[in-house]
């Protein structure tokens, strides 16, 4: 008995000191603690370099960053806000889930903090990211969009000289390499029941006039426009010309079968470029590679629209309940700064106009081998990318809707009734 | 006739094997031959069953470090260490408490015997899910998160109620007389269970350390929302973490997967005396 | 406590003293366990009646039991406990008839049946995530091995999409379950076997029964308590499937692979609806404990316990 007396004593012990182990008040450097995403852009090397030298310039700041992958990052935030302090200070925050995130009251709101200048010399469309009602709750990172990319060998073998500005043009261009047997399916899409398929579907709503809600913030996505454009996805699956595995694919089976000269044209984010035209080990199809603006429907070319694409871009933030949100702040200032974004350009495009101008562009644009082509191609298409809506009830609404896609595409229900159920849902949660 | 007869049925039993057999390894098959596949090879349609280039390219990649491309192929060694610590340290403790409790129940008259075993059962039960937010609030205030021990405790809650349910199994089946002679000769019961008992049941105690440990070494959700450094990550947030925004990095994430296969699969071999020994006695007691 | 290692008298004492060494032995356990699980699952409940956001969860908005009932009427409730019977039910039924026949078969000694049975832990030991990611891989819409092995033996003309119809998903997630979890019955089932009394089985051999009589009245009926146990493991297990359908669906498509616990984590994660989430993993509870209950009555008869 005497030893498990003495087992429990140990036991007691070990339980002591465990719990003795928190709460012990730092000392020294205000620590801020980053979470960051894997494979996003820079390398975490080039984060790291970037940290180590911010702490170096503020020794009374001390930064500690972590990395996840994009599909743990929500819920890592939101768990990790259910505690105070909350364990970050900093957070990497996908444009989706900002009014998600606002709403709840996790980010610090620094629209005061941001200056005249600073607000003017980063691009207008980068600021839609991390603007909800008119508040700005952290600074643009990581910008994105959805580009039209094509094989310029089957155009060419096809008879065409130039990439389509029209989606009836890539129709057109799509029969005719189809009859001509140069791939089975010419153009291959994400629209698996994930955020790919919306990202697809608004650079093709937008193309038609459509909206994804109106002014008062009610889904418009199942307006006749949007109607169409369903009808147009659900056709060409049809006739063959997009590719039927489109429906289980996300960006990254788009990029293979792209890569592999399967499919004559493809919309993809911008790191596809590097990896289907330069890399031989990647690619089937280097030296083919193309890139263009995303095209738009003719009756909204005849308006005189050029394109329309989707923004999928990130930002970092600051935590509200934060209690180092200054030292935080620097640090995201820090990060976003335009000599840094300058200097570590090499796997993530600025934020800042003036890296796109005179020399900076020319240093931008001999970074790597992909940059000539990147750089001028973001410049161009950017600023026709549009941001989904900021509501907080975001994830959910959009789960409806990539509900309703693959309802439609799988022909269990009909492209307007699909939009519509969609619709009521998304009502349904704004009620709430 | 009758050997004709005994001879047909052996060679419908062969027959009734094969399919089973393929089933089995097939996908393991396709597991390694796309961790030693260069990525071309991996896309090639239809598929290079015997890869004409096969490559250890993978895993030196993998392993060692400096050569890899992305973090989490760099640091996947590091994640295995932290695996091997998790679930073994979380072996230990089930093993000591668990021997103790599964003795007092097995061996004791305890008049709450019947609702304490349910009530440990019962926890079993309740989904990892409902824990997680309390739990992690818990070990945030603490200053716990991104530390082995933070798994260890929380594993401790699936895998100590089935570590006392399978000793308690073996302890029954340990003669009491054997027991009984020691406790007459004045051992402590103590004593006794450490002395007597537990190297009767010593195959018992080797079964249930195996389970215990594939056990949490199997475990996921916990490990992916209390950790995010490679202080604690375990492997199979690794594994998720080759996914990535567009990307999944297929080649590594096989060869990830079958590392992270191949503890638990060799111990589950070298020791499989015991793991069958163990599923036994379940079944039997029940 | 000293004198606790002098064996007192037999008296009525011995029981009480069996008692507070039995209280001893089991605290370490019973401290960990509901130090750990006690305040969360009180903490759960206690959030299960509020309309808590996973933003600030300190229990808030009490709102009684109207979590529970707007999920009873809810239709996605119900599909979701629907799918989760439906994969449990096929899973387990499956992986129980098929691990009897290979449990038989090993029984029956064919040559090579070792090699059979080593063979099975393979698969079984295989960790989960590392099964889904596999599986995953294998029903790939352009690269996969099903696609290649189909294609190869010339059963289908192109390479096509798995994953896209809801109903076939959810079939082709319980086969990646089925491989992981067979062999688990299978090793329990000829573990059992092996121990069953063979006089029986010769004695109403002598008597005349048949190989499918013999099986049927006595093998089946001993082998019960086994059965019961390999049962009520998996199917609590496949009760509360999350991680493989994390990995190879994520829910999809078309929702047509959200079980229970998916849906409780889609609550509770992505819609920061913790309150609900907590209702919802309550239910699963239930439902998990009143399964073990059922089983018990329905298998555990008196004449077989061990």
């Amino acid at each position: 008995m005497r030893s498990v007396s003495r087992l429990l004593v140990f036991i007691v012990l070990i339980a002591v000191l465990l719990a003795g182990c928190g709460g012990q008040a730092p000392a020294g450097p205000k620590v801020v603690k980053v979470l960051a995403m894997q494979q996003a852009g820079p390398t975490p090397e080039e984060m790291n370099a970037i940290v180590a030298e911010f702490n170096e310039k503020n020794p009374n700041i001390k930064v500690e960053i972590e990395y996840v992958s994009y599909d743990a990052l929500h819920d890592k935030i939101v768990t990790a806000m259910a505690t105070t302090p909350p364990s970050y200070d900093v957070i990497l925050v996908d444009d989706i889930w900002y009014a998600e995130f606002a709403k709840a009251g996790y980010l610090w709101d620094v629209t005061d903090k941001i200056d005249a200048q600073t607000k003017e010399k980063v691009f207008g469309a980068a600021w839609d990211i991390t603007t909800v009602n008119g508040r700005i709750y952290g600074m643009p990172w990581l910008l994105d969009a959805k580009y039209f990319y094509y094989n310029e060998k089957i155009l060419k073998e096809a008879g065409f000289d130039r990439p389509p500005a029209t989606w009836e043009e890539l129709v057109e261009q799509a029969r005719v390499i189809k009859e001509k047997g140069l791939v089975e399916y010419p153009i291959a899409w994400s629209w698996a029941q994930a955020e790919a398929a919306i990202c697809d579907f608004v650079a093709l709503l937008y193309g038609n006039g459509g909206r994804f809600v109106d002014e008062q913030g009610k889904p418009a996505f199942n307006d006749e426009k949007g109607v169409q454009v369903l009808e147009w996805m659900v056709k060409t699956i049809d006739e063959g010309i997009s590719n039927p595995a489109s429906v289980s694919y996300v960006e990254e089976d788009v990029r293979n079968v792209f890569s592999q000269g399967k499919a004559a044209f493809a919309l993809n984010w911008l790191y596809m470029y590097d990896l289907a035209a330069l890399n031989e080990q990647e690619s089937q199809v280097v030296g083919q590679v193309k890139m263009s603006l995303v095209p738009v429907f003719e009756s909204m070319a005849k308006q005189g629209l050029k394109s329309a694409t989707i923004n999928g871009s990130m930002g970092f933030s600051v935590v509200d309940k934060s209690p180092n949100r200054e030292a935080a702040w620097e640090y995201v200032k820090y990060l976003t700064s335009e000599d840094v974004q300058k200097r570590y350009a090499a796997h993530l495009l600025p934020i800042w106009s003036a890296n796109y101008e005179g020399e900076a562009l020319e240093a931008l644009k001999a970074l790597n081998p992909a940059t000539p082509v990147t750089v001028p191609m973001f410049k161009e298409q950017f600023p026709y990318a549009h941001v989904r809506p900021k509501v907080p009830y975001y994830l959910e609404g959009s789960k409806a809707l990539q509900l309703a896609l693959q309802e439609a595409l799988t022909k269990q229900k009909t492209p307007a009734q699909a939009l519509n159920d969609a619709a009521a849902k998304w009502i349904e949660l704004q009620s709430k | 006739m009758k050997r004709w007869r005994r001879h047909l049925s052996t060679l419908l039993m062969l027959g009734l094997m094969l399919p089973v057999l393929l089933f089995i390894y097939a996908p393991i098959a396709w597991l390694v031959l796309s961790s030693i596949s260069t990525r071309a090879e991996l896309l090639a349609v239809p598929p290079h069953w015997i890869p004409e280039h096969p490559t250890l390219k993978n895993y030196r990649d993998i392993l060692i470090p400096g050569t890899a491309v992305s973090e989490v192929a760099r640091t996947f060694s590091v994640t295995l260490r932290n695996s091997f610590i998790v679930a073994g340290s979380t072996t230990l403790i089930c093993l000591v408490t668990g021997s103790l409790a599964g003795y007092a129940l097995a061996r004791l008259r305890l008049p709450f015997r019947n609702a304490l075993f349910m009530g440990i059962l019962g926890v079993r039960m309740v989904p990892e899910i409902s824990l997680v937010v309390p739990l992690y609030i818990i070990a945030a205030r603490l200053a716990l998160l991104n530390k082995p021990i933070v798994l260890i405790i929380t594993y401790l809650s699936f895998a100590l109620p089935f570590a006392i349910w399978m000793l308690s199994t073996f302890f029954e089946s340990v003669p009491r007389e054997l027991e009984d002679a020691a406790l007459i000769d004045g051992s402590s019961r103590l004593g006794t269970l450490f002395r007597v008992v537990l190297p009767v049941a010593a195959p018992g105690i080797v079964s249930t350390a195996l389970f215990t440990f594939l056990l949490a070494w199997d475990e996921f959700f916990f490990a992916l929302i209390f950790t995010s450094t490679i202080a604690a990550k375990t492997v199979p947030v690794a594994i998720a973490e080759f996914t990535g925004r567009y990307a999944v990095d297929i080649t590594a994430m096989m060869t990830g997967g079958v590392l992270a296969a191949l503890p638990p699969v060799l111990l589950a071999l070298v020791f499989q005396r015991y793991i069958v020994s163990g599923l036994s006695a379940g079944a039997i007691k029940g | 406590m000293a004198q606790a290692t002098v064996r007192p008298p037999k008296t009525v004492s011995l029981l009480q003293f069996e008692i507070r060494e039995g209280v001893l032995f089991l605290l370490p356990a019973v401290v960990l366990i509901f130090g750990i699980t006690l305040f969360p699952i009180l903490f759960t409940f206690v959030l299960s009646f509020t309309d808590t956001p996973l933003s600030n969860p300190s229990p808030q908005n009490f709102v009684g039991v109207s979590n529970y009932l707007v999920f009873l009427r809810s239709a996605q409730f119900w599909q979701a406990i629907w799918r989760t019977l439906y994969f449990t039910v096929v899973s387990v039924g499956a992986e129980l008839l098929l691990g009897l026949g290979i449990a038989l078969l090993i029984h029956a000694r064919p040559p090579g049946w070792a090699f059979l049975r080593t063979s099975l832990i393979i698969p079984w030991a295989v960790p989960t995530i590392v099964n889904g990611a596999l599986w995953r891989w294998i029903y790939n819409a352009d690269y996969g091995a099903l696609n290649g092995l189909l294609y190869s033996l010339g059963l289908i003309e192109r390479y096509r999409p798995w994953l896209t119809e809801p109903m076939r998903a959810l079939n082709l997630v319980i086969v990646a379950d089925i491989w992981h979890s067979v062999p688990f019955i299978a090793l329990i089932l000829q573990a059992a076997l092996a121990t069953l009394p063979l006089e029986l089985d010769e004695a109403a051999a002598v008597d005349g029964a048949n190989a499918w009589q013999r099986f049927w009245f006595i093998r089946l009926p001993l082998l019960r308590p086994a059965i019961l146990v390999a049962l009520v493991i998996r199917t609590v297990e496949a009760f509360r499937v999350f991680d493989i359908i994390y990995v190879i669906t994520q829910g999809g498509p078309a929702f047509g692979t959200v079980t229970i616990s998916y849906l409780t984590y889609l609550e509770s994660f992505s819609y920061g609806r913790l309150g609900s989430g907590a209702a919802l993993s309550f239910l699963i509870t239930l439902f998990t404990l009143f399964m073990a209950l059922a089983y018990v009555r329905l298998l555990y008869r008196p004449e077989v316990q061990g």
